[in-house]
């Protein structure tokens, strides 16, 4: 699935590069300990987290993250998104809990193995 | 490459350059005692629209196929090309850059100017809008034919260089407790080895262990440095602090454990993976630390794809 398709869908407000989101989602991934998503997810993957500051973004390049959703409504610094767009990873923020958001994707058919989530009634 | 650094390109280009390089020769030209007639056929055979009149090696004038129509739609007699020229000739110097012959073309809007050689007078080439497109246009494509050059070397550095041993040595200074400029030094590292045509997934191991060492330097100590040795079939990060050391290098390994102050915890570091994730990505590393001295890694990766 298309990022812009899940922006539209899960009403995302787009913080930046609104003409970069015509990749492919893979898999998504929650979680705010930064370690643990380098060490667990790859390219193409979708990150939601509660973390605003600048290093999530040296995070998400160095996997290659489709993007990164910021949940509970918070929103970066500046400096942040301008980090972002240099980066080339687009954020977006919602002001549901990651739990909403994790299940939502997840009936709109994307997993967090990258296996076929489909089953599930939407 | 942007429209605004093509633009700032071709002005460089348009001063760089010198009419000689785009004007067109030999020229084809006719002579004042031509006819009209003859003037017409040469516009014709040749498909130009105007040419220099030249009396021996002197140039006379210039005429076009505005004054061909004009005496065409006038039915007059087959008159001299004398006598339908323009006798006031606007000339450009072969010496002078691509710049003032456009300049002039704007002023003027002529179609087409004579080149004349400074030295001596003569007439050696004409320069239209035409001939200026196409001489810029073949010097952006030698620019970008560079460019593909260099990159191609780039990505070939190493199998380019014949020596017994090759290695390229990167430095970084990592700055301590400069927590928001954590990650440069390692997303610095991961732009270069992809300019080398490392593998996909060795740049992403070198560039997390680079990172997560980079910012235990930041987090836990003053300051320290990274070096990053190049080598055909491996890479070494050596990363080297003078901070607090530590203790037991042995706990320290053990996933989950942690001495992080709490600040660092909520920036969702901290979270005791950083080492585990290093000796993760690389095919070997080593600690070594005194208390109260500092900490030296030691990473070192293949460059064998999925070596580890």
């Amino acid at each position: 699935m298309l990022l812009k398709d899940i922006a539209r869908r899960l009403d995302l407000e787009v913080l930046c590069l609104e003409n970069r989101l015509d990749c492919e989602v893979s898999r998504g991934y929650v979680s705010d300990l930064l370690s643990d998503v380098l060490a667990n997810t790859r390219a193409g993957d979708l990150w939601i987290t509660l973390q605003t500051h600048q290093n999530i973004l040296a995070v998400a390049s160095m996997n290659g993250l489709a993007g990164i959703v910021l949940i509970n409504g918070r929103k970066p610094e500046k400096a942040v998104i301008e980090k972002a767009m240099e980066e080339k990873v687009p954020l977006l923020s919602s002001p549901l809990p990651a739990f909403e958001i994790a299940g939502k994707l997840y009936k709109m058919g994307i997993s967090g193995t990258g296996e076929d989530a489909e089953g599930v009634q939407g | 490459m942007t429209a605004e650094k093509r633009l700032t390109k071709i002005q460089e280009l348009v001063y760089e350059l010198k009419v000689s390089n785009v004007m067109r020769h030999p020229v084809i030209t006719v002579r004042p005692q031509d006819h009209m007639s003859e003037f017409r056929a040469v516009l014709h055979d040749m498909k130009i629209s105007g040419t220099p009149v030249v009396d021996g090696e002197r140039l006379v004038g210039i005429i076009s196929i505005e004054d061909l129509i004009k005496w065409l739609t006038e039915a007059e007699a087959d008159y001299s090309i004398e006598q339908k020229m323009s006798k006031e000739v606007v000339t450009v110097y072969s010496d002078e850059p691509l710049v003032s012959a456009i300049s002039k073309f704007e002023a003027l809007g002529y179609g087409r100017l004579p080149v004349i050689d400074r030295a001596n007078g003569r007439l050696v080439g004409i320069v239209t809008k035409g001939a200026i497109i196409e001489g810029l246009l073949r010097e952006l494509e030698i620019d970008y034919h560079e460019e593909e050059i260099h990159r191609y070397r780039a990505s070939h550095l190493f199998e380019d260089i014949r020596s017994d041993k090759t290695e390229l040595t990167i430095h970084f200074h990592i700055h301590g407790r400069e927590f928001e400029k954590g990650g440069e030094a390692a997303s610095n590292l991961k732009k270069i080895l992809k300019r080398l045509n490392a593998p996909p997934d060795i740049c992403r191991r070198a560039a997390i262990a680079a990172y997560e060492a980079e910012m235990n330097v930041i987090f836990f100590t003053d300051g320290g440095d990274m070096q990053v040795n190049i080598m055909p079939d491996k890479i070494h990060i050596d990363v080297v602090d003078q901070g607090p050391g530590i203790p037991d290098i042995e706990k320290a390994l053990q996933p989950g454990f942690s001495t992080a102050p709490d600040w660092v915890r909520e920036l969702g570091f901290g979270a005791g993976m950083g080492l585990n994730n290093i000796q993760n990505c690389a095919d070997d590393m080593k600690i070594s630390s005194t208390v109260s001295e500092g900490t030296r890694l030691d990473i070192l990766i293949f460059m064998e794809e999925n070596a580890s």
